[in-house]
């Protein structure tokens, strides 16, 4: 059994709290948060010993791995604590509110030998893994543009009363939402490094930009565009898609659709002009479901991290401290 | 219950497979009188039942009903609350007090805080009973006997080991709705055994079962095991796998599985509403004659 920590029971923090009530492998030994009424509800209904101070939860708890799911500003300085303590961390996206802050819990990670996973989920979803692998295997010929795009009903009118409405606690749709599609881009199409240009605007909010749309450039030279709204309220939820065009072929892929065009017939099992397959197809079953396979796949993969079964080589420390990078070369580039 | 139920996840842009067609179905159902007709359409194909989230636009639909009475008069509604992003966008924005605070009704958390935490630590199954009423005003005057549980509540309280809650809800519904208690999840298997240990008997659970094996968390073969040797009234949900298996083929699957009382579908066409009906009543009406000719055998031998 890997003896697990939770610090943060909000919305992501809950979330992970049942998946991992849920996992075989995992015995939950301590949940903290600063929420009387959170902590009180997990007391009287839940098994799982509950804290208010997590340091002491450390102390007292000895587990294994920690979950990290508080507002970002904290992430730095609760990630080095227990960093420090030898322990392996699994810490909410973003990672830091700044790259400086980032590279050092990167490479505290990386001496401590722990395993570390970042909780971008969409890396664990059938279509987009799908995606990558088509782009690496060269199918789609030269890229010649890609679009990035997220739009979501997160603020939809002009009141706002928490954390993500404050740009020094990582609220705003660039690190909340933005950082999803950023990070996804790094991911599937290579690094994006250079920003040629940024419009962060507020529709809602008083603090913090509501959209995102920037001009990216990768490592390879391939340009593209980023456009993230998390004021849109003509979707349900957050909806992420990937438009990729190239010399031989086209990819346009979501978490529920991947649509590819080719030119000529693929000896990967796509044929001549278009083809569709569905998440369905695509993600393989998880043993406990809530809200999608990939938060539950995520957790799983950082859980058979720790017991040896996989490589730790999804959604690392250092992965997302190269998105939280992206994501200052997007505030720089504004104006 | 009926052996056929009508969905809801088509008038609300749920659509598990694609973005486009989440859209389309979106500028269809745009109006409430294209969910009404689309729902005249079900009663037309002997569809009685109605299963629906506590979407704030099902508020209209029972203005409608109740409006013509004569019309409706068999018409029944399985209620499944909460509307899921209504809270989860609110939680984003608001956190969990911030929602609680937005969304349970009258001064009652006015005076928790003004009680402070000790008083409230008490109550908060009557906060719960608070919210099931606030989603349950909508369907005054309609006969609703069987009110559910969201999966995401389902699934998010079973893994955090909540039972007791859900032994509270299925209390309440009985105690104040004169109603029963079902509960939606996308973990069969993890559920039955829970509701079993908190005391629930025979219980109601609406969930994925396909010959795809599709959001069957644990595997098809299991979800095929407890069908087969616990005491559950199951409604099977996503026959089709979200479009993965012909029509034909995902009916015949559901239809030959034992223990299935109801098979939950929803559709936006009259077509395709026919279609489904009676290709479930086509697969009803092969099984019972293969069961008749079974007993015949047993009869006479």
């Amino acid at each position: 059994m890997i003896k697990v920590c939770l610090i943060g029971a909000g919305k992501m923090g809950i979330s992970h709290l049942s998946i991992l009530g849920a996992h075989p492998d995992v015995q939950v030994v301590g949940v903290c948060d600063t929420s009387k009424i959170v902590l009180d509800v997990l007391k009287k209904y839940s098994a799982f010993p509950c804290y208010t101070d997590y340091q002491e939860m450390l102390e007292d708890a000895e587990p294994d791995a920690v979950f990290v799911s508080v507002p970002t500003k904290y992430h730095a300085g609760i990630v080095k604590q227990i960093l420090e303590k030898g322990k392996h961390v699994f810490a909410e996206k973003p990672l830091c509110l700044t790259a400086d802050e980032g590279e050092k819990i990167v490479e505290l990670a990386s001496r401590r030998g722990v395993i570390n996973q970042v909780g971008y989920h969409n890396k664990f979803i059938g279509t987009f893994r799908e995606a990558k692998r088509i782009l690496d295997s060269g199918e789609l010929g030269e890229i010649f543009h890609f679009s990035g795009e997220s739009y979501g009903p997160v603020v939809v009118k002009r009141k706002q009363d928490n954390w993500r409405a404050d740009p020094a606690e990582g609220g705003g749709c660039l690190m909340d939402y933005a950082s999803h599609v950023i990070d996804l881009i790094n991911y599937i199409l290579g690094p994006i490094t250079k920003v040629k240009g940024s419009i962060l605007k507020s529709f809602y909010s008083n603090k913090v930009e509501d959209s995102v749309f920037s001009l990216l450039e990768l490592s390879s030279k391939v340009t593209g565009v980023l456009s993230v709204n998390w004021s849109d309220e003509t979707y349900r939820k957050m909806s992420t898609s990937l438009t990729i065009t190239g010399s031989k072929g086209k990819i346009i892929c979501d978490a529920n659709e991947l649509k590819v065009h080719l030119k000529t017939s693929s000896n990967a099992g796509y044929t001549k002009g278009w083809n569709v397959k569905y998440v369905t197809d695509l993600t393989p079953p998880v043993d406990f479901y809530l809200r999608g396979e990939e938060y539950s796949a995520q957790v799983d993969y950082f859980i058979k991290a720790i017991q040896h079964k996989v490589p730790n080589n999804i959604n690392t420390f250092k992965s997302a401290w190269y998105t939280d990078k992206v994501i200052s070369f997007i505030k720089e580039s504004v104006n | 219950m009926e052996r056929i139920l009508f969905g809801d996840n088509q008038f609300f842009a749920v659509n598990h497979i694609s973005d486009e067609k989440s859209r389309e179905q979106s500028i269809k159902f745009k109006d409430d009188e294209a969910i009404i007709k689309t729902l005249d359409h079900a009663i037309d194909a002997g569809i009685n039942t109605f299963m629906c989230t506590t979407h704030d636009r099902i508020a209209n639909i029972c203005d409608y009903i109740r409006k013509y009475p004569e019309h409706y008069s068999a018409f029944k509604i399985y209620p499944c609350m909460p509307y899921a992003h209504k809270y989860a966008n609110a939680v984003t924005e608001l956190g969990i007090v911030g929602t609680l605070r937005e969304y349970v009704p009258g001064n009652f958390f006015g005076s928790i805080f003004k009680g402070g935490i000790a008083y409230l630590s008490k109550d908060y199954l009557s906060i719960m009973e608070l919210m099931i009423d606030a989603e349950m005003k909508m369907f005054t005057n309609i006969d609703t006997p069987i009110i559910f549980l969201q999966n995401v509540i389902t699934d998010l309280l079973l893994g955090l080991g909540m039972k007791d809650i859900f032994k509270a809800f299925n209390n309440y519904i009985e105690k104040k709705y004169n109603a029963e208690a079902g509960y939606i999840t996308m973990n069969m298997p993890k559920l039955q055994y829970v509701l079993e240990q908190a005391g629930i008997k025979n219980p109601i659970i609406c969930t994925s079962i396909n010959k795809a094996g599709f959001r069957m968390s644990g595997g098809k073969e299991l979800y095929e095991s407890v069908l087969k040797t616990k005491q559950i009234r199951t409604i099977a949900m996503q026959v089709l796998a979200g479009g993965a298996i012909s029509p034909k083929e995902a009916i015949e699957y559901v239809c030959n599985l034992p223990n299935i009382e109801s098979i939950l579908f929803g559709a936006s066409s009259m077509n395709h509403i026919k279609e489904t009906v009676s290709l479930i009543q086509k697969y009803d009406i092969q099984n019972q004659h293969k069961l008749g000719y079974n007993n015949f055998i047993i009869n006479t031998v």
